[in-house]
């Protein structure tokens, strides 16, 4: 066994793939969809790399998928969007540091025609609760991702049991949800950035927008030297910090589609 | 127009996009060692199971046929967990590199070509064999001979490997991670312009990829074809 | 034949094979005796022609004598230390798929002849049973009188001490019938002992030295061809030369 993997190491390396394993001025990033689909990570890199000379690897996959990957060693930092979590992994002693970045917020969407009315909702609970009242289709992403923890968490401040035939829990990612979305001309909750960038929309209209409770909060964490000795934590270091300094938060502000900001900084 | 997936395919392709270039070549890259592993065990390993009568034989055929339905997301989940850093071979740093890529598609390609070459194999020893006894040929001998005269029937069936490797995403998306630039090929781009919604996009990368495949059929038929016709 | 330093390969005529016994072999398929029991014992250089109606069990004792098939009873030796050089051609011949030299190499690869004199050995074989012309031709798009000429060059090639051929002829034309006798004489000639079976009395009469006649699995009389055609022993040989259906 040992013998064919190192046959097919010579041979992939012959014919010329960068075989990352080898290459060291690089680091793994375990992030969400929603940073990578949007062209954040497109935009911020390149200006690490000028400045750090390391590269950055984003691995783009649902938040609970990120933090098995990070808490497997797996991954040299996190970059995900689940406060509470986040905090939980601190405390479980797989990160040793956790510090906001940036936010961005979600946007409720829905068919033009707007059946459950929603864009004359005061706050994001009176939204939901229209949704709720109207049984107008709803399309949730019923995969445990940090999005989709969000959305329950209005759904209970708005004093709502999601449930019957109007409430679909798909369990795909957010790009996925926003084409079904579109398809059956449902309400959906999304990501600001990945809605922006998002080019299947149909018949669907940003409906709702701006509460306060839909701010949705970005973390950086530096993973365990102790669980993993292995990771390349000081290059991971030199990236944790540079997303909080100046120039990190200048370039995430930076970042703009359509002449709009996606993402705010503000770290402490 | 710029919604026309065909019309985004051709100028795609027409353009030579660089980043299209390295996607299409990682691709094959990647399809093509996993098929080349996959064939150099796979075949022997079919030859095998063919020419030996051992105990537990019956069952390896039924696991091997019932392999090659394995979901590509279960192989890349198995090679996952086997390459991850908290894994048996976590050390040797393979996860989310091409390798593992490889390593994964040559799992979900291998039973195939084993499965598929041990029935072409005993169908051919089924006509060979008293022949063979006579001209004193062991088992072991019998193997490359009957590899060599099954090789049409091999060649379709390395072909359905391929195809199997390159219309994959669930194992090279879990275990390649998708990274722009180091690990992210055709069927991985396309998933992942559907999820922005991209739609006509990802159906014009569908078409190159498609467009691929076809070319190398076509290739391998027709090379195919010219041999069988000279050498019958 | 060549000037190819090859052990069993190098003189014409080859060394007088060694006797095959027959002691109370049977062969059963599921509890049902096919043939047998069978003692006899084959000496000389024959050819000996094996015999019978259909259904006799002819191709069973060769395959027996061949050592393809295991007895269920009794035992086939040959007399001498060593198991002589044997080979085999089939009613239907089972040839390779690939061209027709290629086919006589491989046979002279798995039997271990050096690499370089196997193409010339090749094609001395090809040349002698007159299918030089085919030599890069697909065995398997041959007419059957060549393939079957193909097998016997690949026999050829192999030198054999014994030599069994099943039915040959049944299902060649008459030229491709007369181009078969002549190759089974020219290894007569070399000193191969011949065990052949048919059930073409012409075709025997030409050809046979002695005569194994069988009918319903059991061996009824094995005498000089003379005897055979003109005094036959056995009241089956007799029906049987006679034209009578025998079973």
């Amino acid at each position: 066994m040992k013998k064919t993997l190192n046959l097919l190491l010579a041979s992939v390396t012959s014919m010329g793939l960068s075989f990352g394993a080898y290459a060291e001025d690089y680091i793994t990033l375990a992030s969400t969809t929603s940073t990578e689909n949007s062209g954040l990570f497109a935009s911020i890199l390149p200006k690490f790399e000028d400045a750090t000379g390391i590269e950055v690897r984003v691995v783009a996959v649902g938040t609970g998928q990120a933090f098995e990957i990070a808490r497997r060693g797996d991954a040299d930092s996190l970059l995900v969007h689940d406060t509470t979590g986040e905090k939980r992994f601190v405390e479980n002693g797989f990160a040793s540091e956790r510090a906001d970045v940036m936010y961005n917020d979600f946007v409720v969407i829905g068919p033009a025609s707007d059946p459950a009315n929603i864009s004359e909702a005061q706050t994001a609970a009176e939204a939901f609760a229209a949704i709720a009242n109207a049984e107008a289709t709803f399309a949730s992403r019923g995969d445990d991702s940090g999005t989709n923890r969000a959305e329950l968490r209005l759904w209970k401040n708005a004093g709502v049991d999601p449930d019957g035939d109007w409430y679909r829990e798909l369990g795909s990612g957010m790009g996925p949800t926003l084409n079904t979305a579109a398809a059956m001309d449902a309400y959906v909750m999304s990501d600001r950035a990945t809605w922006v960038a998002f080019g299947n929309r149909q018949n669907l209209e940003l409906l709702f927008e701006g509460d306060k409770v839909l701010f949705n909060q970005y973390g950086s964490l530096r993973l365990s030297e102790a669980k993993h000795p292995h990771l390349k934590h000081e290059m991971a270091a030199k990236w944790h910090s540079w997303l909080l300094s100046e120039d990190g938060q200048q370039a995430i502000a930076d970042f703009k589609v359509d002449g709009q900001q996606l993402f705010f900084p503000n770290a402490q | 127009m710029e919604n026309n997936a065909f019309y985004v395919a051709l100028s795609l392709l027409l353009n030579f996009d660089t980043a299209l270039f390295q996607i299409v070549a990682l691709s094959l890259q990647v399809s093509l060692l996993a098929v080349l592993i996959a064939a150099v065990l796979g075949f022997p390993l079919g030859a095998a199971v063919a020419l030996w009568r051992f105990p537990g034989r019956g069952g390896m055929i039924v696991v091997l046929n019932a392999l090659m339905g394995l979901p590509p997301v279960v192989a890349g989940l198995m090679v996952y967990l086997l390459l991850s850093r908290a894994g048996p071979l976590g050390d040797w740093g393979l996860l989310f590199t091409p390798g593992a890529m490889v390593l994964a598609q040559v799992v979900l390609v291998l039973p195939i070509l084993a499965a598929l070459s041990r029935q072409k194999v005993e169908e051919l020893l089924g006509e060979y064999r008293e022949q063979f006894v006579s001209l004193g040929m062991s088992r072991s001998r019998m193997m490359p001979t009957l590899l060599w005269d099954a090789r049409f029937a091999l060649l379709t069936i390395l072909l359905a490997g391929f195809g199997r490797a390159s219309a994959e995403v669930g194992a090279v998306m879990m275990v390649g991670g998708n990274i722009e630039g180091v690990t992210r090929v055709m069927t991985t781009s396309i998933v992942l312009e559907t999820g922005k919604g991209n739609l006509p996009l990802a159906l014009g990368l569908g078409i190159v990829l498609l467009t691929l495949v076809m070319l190398i059929n076509a290739g391998v038929y027709l090379v195919g074809e010219l041999t069988r016709r000279r050498v019958g | 034949m060549t000037s190819f330093h090859v052990p069993h390969l190098t003189s014409s005529i080859l060394s007088p094979p060694p006797a095959l016994c027959f002691d109370g072999v049977t062969f059963n398929h599921e509890d049902k005796v096919l043939l047998g029991p069978c003692t006899f014992t084959l000496e000389g250089i024959g050819p000996t022609l094996v015999m019978g109606p259909n259904g006799a069990g002819k191709s069973l004792l060769l395959r027996l004598a061949h050592g393809l098939l295991p007895p269920t009873q009794g035992q086939v030796t040959w007399s001498g230390e060593l198991c002589p050089r044997q080979a085999m051609v089939f009613q239907q011949p089972v040839l390779l798929r690939r061209s027709a030299v290629a086919n006589l190499i491989h046979a002279l690869a798995v039997n271990n002849v050096p690499r370089r004199a196997r193409t010339k050995l090749a094609h001395d074989a090809l040349e002698r049973f007159g299918l030089n012309a085919c030599s890069n031709t697909p065995a398997r798009v041959l007419s059957g009188g060549e393939q079957q000429r193909l097998a016997l060059a690949r026999a050829w090639v192999l030198s054999p001490q014994v030599l069994f051929l099943d039915e040959p002829t049944s299902a060649l034309d008459p030229a491709a019938i007369k181009a078969v006798e002549a190759a089974v004489r020219e290894f007569h000639q070399r000193g191969t002992r011949i065990v052949m079976t048919t059930h073409d009395l012409h075709q025997a009469r030409r050809l046979a030295g002695d005569v194994l006649f069988l009918s319903g699995g059991k061996v009824r009389e094995h005498t000089p061809a003379d005897v055979f055609f003109d005094k036959p022993v056995s009241r089956e040989a007799q029906a049987f030369i006679a034209g009578e259906l025998v079973e």
